[in-house]
């Protein structure tokens, strides 16, 4: 096992025998203990976002309301991220018990699983066990339900406000922040929304105490993290590891011995190159719902690029000019330079034009393009024009 | 109309008649009837008091909302970068080749519609496509054709 | 007690209230922010992204017509990050915008081309032609509105105003990401679809997506055209808008100058759309009467009460769409450009000894709605079409324009006669709540033979921008005739904007309010909001054009419709008497059920 990779089994460990037993013991613990607990712990989003949940949780608290709403984001639009899916089927019971906690914690009476429509294969089997915790949640005397919300193919509904519009009955388009749905959320009230995989480590903290979970992972980013591996590996698959690992360690466990790229954070993450493996660490800054996708020497990049421009492009709701003409002109711009009608240095103003996107775009979709595109065209320039 | 307006008042039923039951609508008329007509959307427009461009603008902006006429059985191709790299594309002529249609078209016995998505979450069984609601994995050319061949018996 | 909030713009200290966006905080300073998906009108988007503006502290550039302030704030509306923000994303909207402005009808009153000014003039590197492998329809199939999507940069501006202003909401935006265009639904033209004709979406389309159906070439060949003799009537609201495209600002009424104006364009006759506001209110005043007496002293319970004017085509097509059930209770009586229209290829005609065929018929309108209101197939009782085309305010000023007429320094001049003379009643249709007031005026004192009971004949409960106003006038002492009407307390109210007009007749519908007549104008602030006035609108240049109405009003010599002597002279020699058998077949008409969805 390469040195900063360490694997550990907590989120897929199997169920205790009494299920929900952790949420009848929160339940009759003190509120802000849970809040403070979670926010020593250092817990951040696992969607994307990285927003501290801790603090999130402690908004949703403490903003008034006669009605609150907990939203559990199961969008998984991310190309190269499946392990929302893979929760969803072997632990949902983890992910509802982190939606009850957090229920209890900032009193919301009502819960929805938004799921993106491309898992309604596993609708029944959730549903049979959405009606366990349902009925669990009663017995103990938690004023909360779940319900599922099946979303209808749009990427962008991962984003929590265009989420909250889809289940309003709207276009997913992102709404203007602030404010944040903790103030202003689903039919406007305060709503939590957390991506699947949050909650079910949310779970874990409560359980095993801030100190403990603390221990693993890097300053910056505690915990784990499921990671989604899938391209050029011989070993494709969810795999729990701490955070704080090395590119390098990574590409040496699961590349394929000829690993020339590797796409950390999904298609709105960063492209790192072969010379950049040793230096770059996953887990500082911001990760991007952990997909991570190998590449090999025989693999196009302008051609990876371009397969992620044509998402964007298709992807972006629209309503912003930066990213609806943006990722248009990007697309458009390297097969331009690809094809001569434009000369390499255009490159150079297509990168200014991503990094314009990034300051000026409406939401987190607009503003992730120039991740990706920065990162291959600088990394990888003569196959953008060769 | 009126096994639309059954399909539609089942909702309001079950959701209350607001702005929120619309997604839930549209979804249960493509669940049954393959795809959203005009005079499908009217209906919901109807019967739930909105606008039908209010309709029709949020239906048009989910892919799975169809608006155009679709089959009885949707086949949706994964073609994001993991299924690309594994080899959609040979799943694709050999789909076509199959339904002598090529993507985006209907078979005219109305069966069939090949259509292009975008990730599935299925990336580690690459390359994946979705017939209606279930999921097919590991795709060859071979097992892709199978399939439909199956289906073809249903 | 709001907190206040301190904050920095451009170095500049501000303190404004909890809730302000930083846009409005730089408003308080004189600090410009160029925008384009904000308009005062309208709820916050945020989408176009022009408004960008650096905070110290955050990479991001928030927008800041959506973002509100927080203490310590400190904001750079001008730094050079900005500037490259603003320069992309104006490139950004030109490549999806058909740029040909000398092709474009919004040439010289374009917000993308006054940003492209501004920003980009140095430019000579701009982004790649979005359009060319899109294929555009122009959607030229309404009398009234012409969509053309090539020009669209989806501000959503257009449906904001259908849903919000309008509540009718015929369009949306559909699809998304680079396929995302406004339309209607299915994609059919507007003349299919619930659209009502207001264009207030033109009055807010900040680029020339979408204009009015122009008319212009048929009216100069009309003109020219030495065999026929070209009428033109012009509306109340035109003479006090139609100053802002030539060179005045809001509020300057030009009255005499445009009737100068229109004889130098080469009309045979200028007469008054006034003349008719004034005889739709002998006319309709007389049904209201006539309906009420059908209520309270026959106790005919068919009778359709409350009674609704009928001068908006905007509202009688929402009526037609949404509220069916309610077309009886429309007064039958036509607007005044509809009443004008046959009354010109007959009574006009005869009285000049012109054969009717070779009477043109153009009215000057501030509206669009006007355009597919000509157009009615029942509008044709003359035996010709009656109205035979309409130009919108903008488009007289472009006409102007064309004939190099110098408007500013124009003499007034006085309308023609036979159809020219006007009052003050007449002239205060412009505004919401004056056909109101001007039916009052004179339904009071035929009733009661006294004037009415307001200061200076100014029934201030019916006026000002409020969406919903009611109003009531107690009838007593009335003459033998009227007696009937002793003791009655009319109830009348007055809705501007069609989602306003849809909340009071739901109000009806659901028996929750008790009216016995309705005003309802389509556009907000009445007719000098409407969809063919000057470009752009705004509370307050609708607030100054309201002021300029009640100005004219005041400086007519006759203020009530009654005593306007050609009022008097067209009943004497021709129809007789109000409700009589020439004003049913040429002065009323009826309504048809459309779809509702």
């Amino acid at each position: 096992m390469a040195k900063s990779l360490r694997k550990i089994d907590i989120i897929f460990a199997p169920y205790s025998r009494c299920p929900y037993k952790v949420l009848e013991n929160c339940c009759k613990k003190n509120k802000k203990d849970i809040i403070q607990n979670l926010i020593d712990s250092g817990l951040r989003g696992r969607g994307g976002a990285g927003f501290p949940t801790g603090l999130k949780w402690k908004f949703g608290a403490e903003t008034e309301g006669d009605v609150k709403y907990i939203i559990c984001n199961a969008d998984e639009g991310e190309p190269g991220t499946f392990k929302d899916r893979k929760i969803l089927c072997e632990v949902p019971r983890k992910v509802f018990s982190g939606m009850g906690i957090c229920a209890h914690v900032i009193g919301a009476t009502k819960g929805f699983v938004y799921l993106r429509g491309e898992y309604k294969y596993m609708v029944t089997a959730l549903e049979k066990e959405i009606k366990m915790f349902n009925n669990r949640a009663q017995e103990m005397g938690l004023d909360f339900n779940i319900e599922i919300f099946l979303g209808s193919g749009a990427y962008v509904c991962g984003e929590e406000t265009a989420l909250i519009e889809s289940m309003e009955g709207k276009r997913g388009e992102p709404r203007n922040k602030p404010p944040f749905p903790v103030q202003n959320g689903y039919l406007g009230k305060p709503t939590i929304v957390n991506n699947v995989e949050t909650f079910v480590s949310s779970m874990m903290v409560c359980k095993m105490g801030a100190k403990e979970y603390s221990k693993l992972g890097t300053q910056d980013q505690h915990g784990s993290k499921l990671f989604s591996i899938s391209g050029d590996t011989p070993n494709p698959g969810v795999h729990e590891l701490e955070l704080g690992l090395n590119v390098a360690d990574f590409v040496e466990e699961f590349g394929d011995g000829d690993t020339k790229a590797v796409q950390v954070g999904g298609v709105a993450g960063f492209c790192i190159p072969r010379k950049k493996f040793v230096e770059t660490i996953v887990g500082q800054g911001p990760t991007t719902g952990g997909a991570t996708m190998l590449f090999n020497s025989s693999r196009s990049m302008y051609h990876v690029l371009q397969n992620y421009l044509e998402f964007f492009v298709e992807e972006s709701c629209g309503q912003c000019t930066p990213c609806r003409t943006g990722t248009q002109q990007l697309l458009k711009g390297i097969k331009a330079v690809k094809n001569g009608d434009k000369p390499p240095a255009y490159l150079e103003e297509l990168i200014k034009l991503s990094e314009t996107m990034k300051i000026s775009s409406k939401c987190g979709l607009g503003q992730s393009v120039a991740n990706s595109f920065a990162s291959i065209v600088e990394n990888f320039k003569e196959e953008m024009i060769y | 109309m009126s096994d639309v307006t059954e399909i539609i008042e089942k909702q309001i039923d079950k959701y209350g008649k607001k702005r929120e039951t619309l997604i839930p609508v549209l979804q249960s008329i493509v669940e049954k009837k393959h795809y959203l007509t005009e005079e499908s959307m009217l209906e919901v427009a109807k019967n739930l008091e909105i606008s039908a461009a209010e309709v029709y603008g949020t239906a048009s902006f989910y892919s799975f909302l169809d608006i155009e006429e679709r089959g009885e059985y949707v086949i949706r191709i994964c073609k994001s970068i993991t299924c690309d790299m594994k080899g959609k594309n040979e799943i694709i002529k050999a789909l076509e080749n199959k339904l002598k249609i090529k993507c985006g078209e209907t078979t005219t016995d109305k069966k069939f519609s090949l259509l292009l998505t975008n990730c599935i979450g299925w990336c580690d069984k690459s390359p994946a496509m979705l017939i209606n609601d279930e999921v097919y994995t590991e795709l060859t050319p071979q097992t892709a054709v199978k399939i439909i061949q199956d289906y073809y018996k249903k | 007690m709001t907190n206040m909030i301190n904050l920095k713009i451009n170095n500049i200290p501000v303190t404004v209230e909890q809730d302000t966006t930083i846009f409005q905080a730089a408003k308080k300073l004189n600090i410009r922010i160029p925008t384009l998906c904000y308009h005062e009108d309208l709820c916050v988007a945020g989408n176009c992204r022009v408004c960008v503006v650096e905070q110290i502290g955050n990479k991001n550039l928030p927008a800041s017509c959506c973002t509100p302030v927080t203490q310590g704030m400190e904001i750079l509306t001008n730094s050079r990050k900005v500037r490259n923000a603003r320069k992309t994303i104006i490139k950004l909207l030109l490549s999806e915008h058909d740029a040909d402005c000398t092709k474009c009808y919004k040439n010289g009153n374009c917000e993308l081309q006054d940003l492209a000014k501004e920003y980009c003039p140095e430019e000579t590197e701009f982004y790649i032609d979005l359009l060319k492998d899109k294929v555009f329809t122009i959607d030229m199939a309404s009398p009234s509105i012409i969509k053309d999507d090539s020009k669209c940069i989806k501000c959503q501006r257009c449906v904001r105003t259908c849903a919000e202003i309008q509540g009718v909401s015929a369009l949306t935006a559909a699809f998304k990401g680079a396929d995302i265009k406004i339309s209607t639904f299915f994609e059919k033209p507007i003349s299919e679809v619930v659209c009502t004709n207001c264009g207030q979406c033109i009055n807010r389309c900040p680029t020339g997506a979408l204009v009015e159906k122009r008319y212009i070439n048929e009216v100069w060949n009309a003109i020219d055209d030495t065999t026929k003799h070209v009428v033109v009537q012009t509306a109340p609201a035109t003479r006090i808008a139609l100053g802002e495209e030539l060179g005045y600002e809001p509020g300057q009424r030009v009255t005499g100058k445009m009737v100068t104006a229109l004889k130098q364009l080469g009309f045979d006759s200028v007469l008054d759309t006034d003349f008719t506001a004034d005889l739709t209110i002998m006319e309709e005043g007389t049904e209201l009467l006539t309906r009420l007496k059908r209520a309270l002293v026959d106790k005919d319970t068919t009778v359709a009460l409350p009674m609704t004017t009928s001068c908006s085509p905007g509202w009688i097509k929402f009526c037609e769409h949404a509220f069916p059930e309610f077309l009886p209770n429309i007064s039958t009586c036509k607007s005044p450009q509809q009443m004008f229209g046959p009354l010109s290829k007959t009574y006009y005609a005869e009285k000049k000894n012109i054969d009717p065929k070779d009477v043109v018929c153009v009215s000057i309108m501030p509206c669009t709605a006007k355009k597919f209101e000509s157009d009615r197939p029942e509008m044709t009782d003359s035996g010709y079409k009656d109205v035979d085309y309409v130009l919108t305010t903008r488009e007289l000023a472009l006409m102007i324009k064309q004939a190099g007429i110098d408007f500013l320094k124009l003499e007034d001049s006085k309308y023609d006669p036979l159809m020219g003379a006007s009052t003050g009643a007449a002239a205060i249709f412009g505004a919401t709540g004056g056909v109101m007031e001007a039916a009052l005026r004179t339904a009071y004192e035929i009733a009661t033979g006294r004037e009415v009971p307001f200061k200076n004949l100014n029934i201030m409960p019916v006026r000002g921008m409020d969406g919903v106003k009611e109003a009531k006038v107690l009838f007593e002492d009335c003459l033998p005739d009227w007696s009937f009407l002793n003791g009655v307390e009319l109830s009348v109210v007055i809705a501007h904007g069609l989602a306003n007009a849809r909340q009071v007749l739901q109000s009806v519908k659901d028996g929750k309010a008790n009216y016995h007549f309705i005003e309802i104008m389509a556009c907000p602030g009445g007719c000098l909001g409407g969809g063919g006035q000057p470009i752009p609108t705004s509370p307050e240049i609708r607030q100054k054009r309201t002021q300029a109405t009640y100005e004219e009003d005041m400086n007519m010599p006759i203020r009530k419709s009654h005593n306007n002597p050609e009022i008097k002279q067209i009943y004497e020699d021709y129809l007789e008497k109000p409700l009589g058998h020439k004003s049913h077949h040429l002065l009323h008409t009826k309504y048809s059920k459309r779809e509702k969805y």
